[in-house]
Formats: structure tokens, sequence, C-alpha cells
């Protein structure tokens, strides 16, 4: 079977991120999954076991300040001269920031067909997309070249599959031109030990209602002790409640979490843009009008002061 | 520095969008078009860097000869003069064949930074300024909350998952903006009535010299074959808080098996 190209989403602090787990579960369709690690040097040899665990026979390691130290443009460089030289069935990547910005040079260079968000991809790499805010559906098919296709978060539960997870060295061979954005520094801001927004299973978020940054610590106890990640509405960000990174919505991240709470956020469309594909809704507003309360599966109209304290202390109590 | 901001023209999000139902292609013609929200960020970004270093600031749209009603209200806000790329041949394009027809109206304005808004509302893939940067071998800095330009350099604040990354690179280039960049300012009278006399320049693909074949939906690199509207959501329970709504809501959570 021709190899499936997966490149790994990982950090040194978060580790191998659950998108990668849930690419190398769909690539298995598709072929055999092949790993491809992009990062300092090292980096393959950390997330080794967890990649073999989850089916990747080989991990090509691209690795090296000429990969870390750059923004974007040499990690498709890398992609496309292995792409060259292996031919695989399909490229698969995280539809995140980067993912999406890997995947439109490489499409470009390989003047190649490319699909975004895909939420599932079929044996012969057609993928389905969440359209217009979740509102629709699409199954779109790469018409020229092989499917280069990213994977949105949450599209699938991984699967274990142990292989041999051979580690293969890549020559980093690079131009000037790849070299022209350098990245002088990262700088990670406070998140605690939560999960990733756009993995986690359970989200918690806050809105205008919430009123004020300290008062996210309401929002910030429910999320924790249902071990769930928080989120803000784009007018608790706009107001600077919480930090950008947590915006979920239109201009925000798209999340499709098991569980979505909302908590003092109105429902305006740009805020269902971003939420409204979660398997189950709760929300917690005081204006029984809200349009939240038209997609939520369970609704309380009160003051979220006095109900997510109260819920708070009623599951310390079950626990 | 002579500044380019890309503006695309995208069907309202706040209203009811869906495909055309002959060709799959994002229905234009009957939807309520407004600017890419993102976009009035661009260019407020590179009127703020007009202000401050001079410069010229052209904006391009890409889009149908409807597209003039936002390329019209972005002139408003205080750009000097707008490129309209316009085709019937167009329609149908993919993000492969829209870089490269944009890649060519940017050689052909040799702009110093290219500013575009991080997505649009209606796609939504955040690719088209890495593919830009590919074409035209610049450099990219994109997913920008905060820009500085000193000189020729540009520093940006690039948003990520954990954080944010600063960024450094020399003009030319492309940057990407987020909403969280700054705050678009409002047209004002004088603005609106300006833009009806600023330079508007259409070219076509022939002036640009690329092949109609190349394009739309015959040079199409990825094709829409199913489309389906999702069942819409409906309300579930809904209780008010009488003293309990806490407790109700935790029962609810476990039953589901939440907690």
């Amino acid at each position: 079977m021709a190899e499936v190209l997966v490149v790994v989403e990982a950090s040194a602090s978060a580790g191998v991120k659950k998108v990668t787990l849930e690419m190398l579960t769909f690539a298995r369709t598709l072929g055999t999954p092949s790993a491809v690690v992009l990062g300092g040097a090292g980096a393959a040899a950390q997330f080794k076991d967890k990649l073999a665990e989850y089916g990747a026979e080989k991990i090509y390691a691209g690795e090296g300040d000429d990969v870390d130290g750059y923004l974007v443009a040499p990690k498709a460089t890398v992609v496309a001269s292995l792409v060259q030289q292996v031919q695989p069935a399909a490229v698969l990547l995280a539809s995140t920031q980067e993912g999406k910005e890997i995947a439109g040079r490489l499409a470009v260079k390989l003047e190649n067909g490319l699909l975004t968000d895909a939420v599932a991809i079929d044996a012969d790499g057609t993928a389905t997309q969440a359209i217009f805010a979740g509102a629709a559906l699409v199954k779109s098919k790469v018409t020229k070249g092989l499917p280069i296709v990213t994977i949105r978060p949450n599209s699938t539960t991984p699967v274990a599959a142990p292989a041999a997870g051979t580690v293969e060295q890549l020559t980093v061979s690079v131009s000037d031109t790849d070299k022209l954005t350098k990245v002088v520094e990262r700088v990670a801001e406070k998140k605690g030990s939560r999960p990733e927004l756009t993995e986690a299973s359970i989200v918690v978020s806050g809105g205008r209602g919430v009123a004020s940054a300290d008062n996210f610590k309401v929002v910030e106890e429910l999320a924790d002790l249902l071990g769930g990640a928080v989120g803000a509405s784009r007018a608790a960000v706009d107001s600077g409640f919480y930090p950008h990174q947590f915006q979920v919505g239109q201009t925000g991240k798209t999340v499709s979490p098991q569980l979505y709470v909302a908590l003092g956020i109105s429902g305006a469309i740009q805020h269902r843009a971003g939420m409204q594909t979660s398997k189950t809704i709760v929300a917690v507003n005081k204006d029984p009008e809200a349009p939240i309360f038209e997609l939520a599966d369970y609704g309380v109209v009160g003051d979220l002061f006095k109900v997510v304290p109260q819920a708070a202390d009623e599951i310390r109590k079950r626990k | 520095m002579n500044i380019v901001v890309l503006v695309k023209q995208v069907p309202d999000s706040g209203a009811e969008r869906t495909l055309s139902a002959s060709d799959n292609t994002v229905e234009r013609a009957s939807a309520s078009n407004v600017i890419n929200e993102m976009d009035e960020y661009a260019i407020e970004e590179a009127l703020k860097i007009k202000e401050a270093h001079g410069g010229e600031v052209t904006v391009l749209t890409m889009g149908p000869a409807g597209a003039t009603e936002s390329i019209r209200k972005a002139l408003s806000m205080g750009p000097d003069k707008a490129v309209h790329v316009t085709d019937d041949a167009l329609h149908g394009s993919c993000a492969v064949a829209t870089s490269k027809v944009l890649a060519a109206a940017l050689g052909t304005l040799n702009a110093d930074l290219i500013i575009a808004g991080a997505e649009s509302t209606d796609g939504r893939v955040q690719v088209l300024p890495h593919m830009l940067a590919e074409r035209l071998g610049i450099a990219a800095l994109t997913g920008a909350r905060k820009l500085t330009v000193d000189g020729s350099q540009l520093t940006v604040e690039r948003q990520t998952d954990e954080g944010y990354e600063v960024v450094t690179a020399a003009t030319p280039a492309v940057v990407s903006v987020w909403d969280t960049i700054n705050e678009p300012r409002y047209p004002s009278f004088k603005g609106i009535m300006a833009a009806k006399k600023k330079p508007v320049q259409t070219l076509s693909l022939s002036d640009l010299g690329v092949d109609a074949g190349e394009v739309g939906t015959a040079g199409a690199t990825s094709a829409v074959v199913e489309f389906s509207q999702r069942p819409v959501r409906s309300a579930g329970t809904k209780v008010t808080d009488e003293g309990d709504g806490g407790t109700q809501l935790v029962s609810y959570l476990t039953a589901e098996k939440f907690v």
C-alpha cells in the first residue's frame, strides 16, 4: 500500500497533539501512515513512541535550526521534496493556522489542489467539510494531483494500532527565500494544565455576561471541575476579559467538543459559527430570549453568578 | 511605503448563505454581499502605516463586477486607489488559481507591503497570504496581532495556540492580520464622497497574461461533489432558575455522563 504522509502537529510542552493521532487514524484507511516530524533537533525522538503506537510505520524527521528558526516556508519545502521522493497516496495536515499555511505553500509548489477543514476523509481521498459556520456539509475532491487535506481537530476518535515507527532522518535543504521570515521568540501565555481549546472534549465559555476579567474565574472553575478548556465569546475578548487565542467564533477558533457550556453568551451568529457543531450544548443566560437557547440542549435562565457556583459545589459533592 | 491591501467581497455571514445549485460554487449573485470583515482591519493597518511613514495605499480585489460596491466602501475609509481584477472566466476559482491571479496583479503593483485579513468569512481557508509569498518569493508574516514597521524591517506578533511568536522580515512582504490588531475607522461623509472619484483600474485575465484555462471552474484543482444543508439544531429543555438551577444543571450533566 502506498504511504500516506501525516504532518505531525506537536509541541515540546504539549507533546503530540490529539489531531495528529486522529490523522494517523484516518490515514490508515488511505494507505500506510508515515509521520513527518518538522522541528528542532531531537523532535522525532521525543514523539516517536506515541506516533508508533497510533500506526506510524515510518517517521520522517526533518529537523534543525533551518526548519525551526523560520516561519512555515522551510517546512513546506521539506514536505514537498518528501512528496516527490516517496509519491504518497495523500498528505494530511492539521487544520491549524500553521498546518493550513504549510498545505497552501505545498499546493503552490506542486500545482496541486488542497482541501482545508475536513471533518472526515474517505478511502478515495474525498473529504467532508462543514461550511458556512457548520450550517452545511460538502463532500469535496482534489481534482489535480494528490489529495492534500487538512483535518480539523476533534473529527474522529483516535484508535491505537501499534506499528514499527522507524525513524528516517531527512536531509534538510532549504533556500534563502525560505528563510526570509525569522522566528525571534516564542512566548507561552498562561493556560495552566487545561486541554487545548480546539482539541478539548469539553469547552466552557464565557461571554459579555461574565462582565469582567476577574469574574472569568467562575468560568475557569467550572471548566477545571469538568476537565475542560476555557473559551470566550468575541464580546468578552473585545472587552478585554480574556485573551484572543481563546476566542470561539467566526473570527476565532472553531470547536466541536462533546459538551459546550455557554455562560453569559447571547449566541450571536458570530459565536454560533464557532461552536454549533458541538455534540451537546448547555447554556446559562439571564435573558430568556437569548438566541443561544434556540440551539441549547439544556438551558438555564438565570444569573450565572448564582447558577454556576452552585453547579460547581454540586459537582464537588458528587465526585 | 507602497502598500497594497487585499480586499474580498463575501456573502454577509449574518444572512442566509448557500452554494449555487448549478455548479456548487458560493452563491454570490443573490446574496447580500459585504467587505470581508477582517479586511477592514487590514485597511486600517495600512492607513496607520501610511499616516506614520508616508506612501500610498492601493486596494486590490478579485471578484465579479458587483464587487465594485465593496471596493468603493473600502476606498471610503481612506485608501488612494484600487485595482479590480474581474473576468467571467474567474468564476469558481480555487485558492491555488486565485493566488496565481493575485500574484500576477501584484506583479504590476510593485508593493513594499501587502496586507490581508487573516481569513475570509466565506472560505475560512487562511492559505492565501503564504501562497502569494510562495509565488512572489517574498516574506510572509501571518496571523499578526501587532505589526511594527521600522524602515524596511517588519516585526509581527503572531498569534499561536500557546501564546504568540515574534517574527521578523524585511520588505517586500505579505502580512495577514487578525481583528485584535486595531479598531477600524468608520468612513466619514467626506471619505464617502471622495471615494466616488478615486481611480479604480480594472484588469482582465488577458491584461495579466493569465490563461483562462488555468482559473475558474475549468482550471479548479478541487471540486465539490456533494452539498447538503445540515439539519437545524432544535432547542431542548429550558428551565428557569428558582434557587436550584445549578443543581438541576448538574443533574442533566450527570445524566449525560459528563460528570
